[in-house]
């Protein structure tokens, strides 16, 4: 709340009309019932309303079935020791996956996918090294499904990085057990032609700490739906996000958070940079708090920094709150330019302009990247950050 | 010797219903080796004086002049007044998370020093500046202000104050909130300053308990959007014993 406070998009009205449904709603009004059927996904038109931010004609490839041989996307992993991989047939993918297809695109992975890959840590096992996975885009049409397993009370960090250029939809699963710890990470960094939409799926075990953080930088369009529901009481998820949108980019991040059990504990914090003509971000995110689900706790946040004219930045947190028997539940969405009183403390200090916002979106972000936990990783961020910036700020300079 | 000349300043500040003069004519004249209190009761203009000297967007000057050295402040921007040798230490410093202050404060020299300072002994100085405001080392890996409790803050920005040292000083009542003891460093910070002989401090409060510490060479009064009365350290005591009626009554009488 701190840097920017320019337009705040709490929807009050939303969210009572929210509550009035969903005490009778059995599945939550703000996600599509999951099935692994294509054709309980009709082809979207835009105005639906998981649909109605995206540009539906620019992701069109993805709603179609696959023409020809499929195509898996190429991808290696440097991997700890302990970690086993294995492929599943697309009939054991669907028995062990957290959920089925919340939409078309991810209902076609299911549908043409011959194998998935399963990659799992086996339980009380605990990584020392990161598993790190790389999908490279090769120009190509690809559909893939990966699976995680990690076992109970096991420990492990997880890269996923995209590069490339590619049209792909992908489908993830990761299946945490009990007690168990995983900090999982993807990076969306695709060449500028890049369509990418997908599906990934966190099933938290009793007492499970998880920790998420999506970077999105590159691609042309990049959507991708992060949903969560709890095996058992006590567990917690925490999803952060970054994302750099430059012109004519689509950049759209859907967050579901299923509180279906007592105890639990959700906290998002995703942060958006836009500059350039036609730059889009959207940030949804959804919390339903089952009635079942006593004393749990939930706050989603999202900041968006506008640099330039010409950006649209969408936010839409909503809460479906079913009992009040809750440790606490809140959301806040600030979407705006630069702090005039942070850049005339900066400058006081004899900081000249381009220098204190270059320091403020640093710091914007560095809040996020602190928490990757990847130290190469984080190296890296930062300098992407600096460079996204370099191109902005020289102009705002001007 | 330098001086920091302020003539004649007219200022108004943006408000929803269109600006609104705040400073009706301020005169004041700082020469470096001189403390300046000046003193007023809420709503003076105290501290808008401060933040249209160091240029705050919010405030337009409309008539007048400052002069450091002879240089017009009041057409250079923000980062010029300061690398012009002009520091004001706030009263409600502003957070910038995830900017820790030890890159906070390394940014800030290289830009008044036109170079990056040298790493083995920057680091040593700002331990030094940190510790002697009584502030942890662990303090340079925190956020700028947040999270800092209101003493912390202060004691921040004297910190700044020592380790940019800069040729003239606005301490924008940098003694509220503060404890006793707090208000000691503070004030031990800001004479150790000034005991520098060549370093000008224009002090701006509201509570005559300061100058118990800090021993002013001159002090104005500030009513109503100018210096209503100027003297020297018997104005505060007489301040202190007869508060700020009499010139208030004065200005309800003029209207």
């Amino acid at each position: 709340m701190t840097i920017l406070v320019e337009k705040k998009l709490v929807e009050k009205k939303d969210t009572m009309n929210n509550l009035a449904e969903a005490v009778e709603a059995v599945e939550s009004h703000l996600h599509p019932v999951p099935s692994w059927e294509v054709d309980a996904h009709p082809l979207p038109t835009g105005r639906e309303e998981v649909w109605r931010f995206t540009p539906i004609r620019r992701l069109r490839p993805l709603f179609k079935p696959f023409e020809g041989e499929l195509s898996h996307i190429d991808w290696d992993a440097d991997q700890p020791d302990e970690v086993v991989v294995r492929t599943l047939t697309s009939e054991e993918a669907r028995e062990l996956a957290v959920e089925a297809p919340i939409d078309r695109v991810s209902a076609l992975v299911g549908a043409t996918g011959s194998w998935a890959t399963l990659f799992e840590v086996p339980a009380e096992v605990e990584c020392v090294q990161p598993l790190s996975i790389t999908l490279h885009g090769e120009g190509r049409d690809s559909r893939d499904h990966f699976l995680f397993r990690v076992g109970n009370h096991a420990k492990v960090t997880i890269v996923v990085r995209h590069e490339g250029s590619a049209t792909f939809a992908s489908k993830m699963d990761v299946i945490v057990g009990d007690g168990a710890q995983v900090n999982f990470v993807t990076l969306q960094d695709w060449a500028d032609d890049t369509i990418h939409a997908g599906q990934t799926s966190f099933l938290i075990g009793r007492d499970a700490q998880v920790r998420t953080v999506s970077v999105s930088l590159g691609g042309s369009v990049v959507r991708i739906s992060e949903t969560t529901r709890f095996a058992g009481p006590g567990g917690s998820i925490e999803q952060f996000g970054l994302y750099f949108v430059d012109a004519g980019q689509h950049i759209e991040h859907r967050l579901f958070v299923d509180h279906n059990a007592p105890h639990t504990r959700s906290n998002v914090d995703y942060r958006g940079a836009l500059q350039g003509q036609g730059a889009h971000s959207v940030w949804v995110g959804d919390v339903l708090i089952r009635k079942i689900a006593e004393g749990i706790e939930t706050y989603e946040s999202n900041k968006n920094l506008v640099l330039t004219d010409g950006c649209q930045a969408d936010s839409v947190p909503n809460l479906e709150i079913q009992t009040g028997e809750i440790a606490g539940a809140g959301h806040s969405s600030t979407t705006g330019r630069f702090d005039d009183e942070q850049l005339f403390y900066l400058q006081s200090r004899g900081i000249e302009e381009s220098e204190a916002k270059r320091l403020v979106v640093h710091g914007f972000f560095n809040d996020i990247i602190r928490r990757i936990g990847v130290p190469e990783l984080e190296a890296h961020l930062r300098e992407v950050v600096e460079t996204e910036l370099a191109s902005s700020l020289s102009e705002v300079s001007q | 010797m330098a001086t920091l000349q302020i003539i004649d300043l007219h200022v108004d500040v943006q408000t929803e219903s269109g600006p609104k003069q705040i400073l009706k004519g301020v005169n004041l004249t700082v020469n470096s080796g001189e403390v300046h209190a000046i003193m007023g009761p809420n709503g003076s203009g105290k501290s808008t004086l401060a933040y249209s000297i160091a240029g705050h967007p919010k405030y337009t000057i409309t008539s007048g002049s400052v002069l450091l050295d002879g240089a017009d402040l009041t057409t250079m921007k923000v980062d010029e007044r300061a690398r012009a040798g002009l520091f004001l230490a706030m009263q409600y410093p502003v957070e910038v998370p995830g900017v820790s202050v030890s890159n906070f404060l390394r940014t800030a020299k290289t830009a008044l020093d036109g170079q990056a300072p040298k790493v083995r002994t920057w680091v040593k100085d700002v331990n030094a500046a940190l510790e002697k405001m009584q502030l942890d080392h662990s303090f340079s890996g925190r956020s700028v202000n947040e999270g800092f409790s209101g003493g912390e803050k202060k004691r921040h920005e004297i910190a700044q104050l020592e380790l940019l040292n800069p040729k003239f000083a606005i301490l924008d009542e940098t003694d509220s909130g503060l404890d006793i003891d707090a208000l000691r460093v503070v004030a031990d910070g800001v004479n150790r300053y000034s005991a520098q002989g060549d370093r000008g401090v224009l002090l701006i409060t509201h509570y005559t308990r300061i100058l118990r510490y800090i021993n002013p060479d001159f002090v104005h009064v500030f009513v109503d959007g100018r210096v209503a009365e100027e003297g020297g350290k018997e104005l505060a005591e007489q301040l202190e014993a007869e508060g700020y009626v009499k010139y208030t009554q004065n200005v309800k009488a003029d209207a």
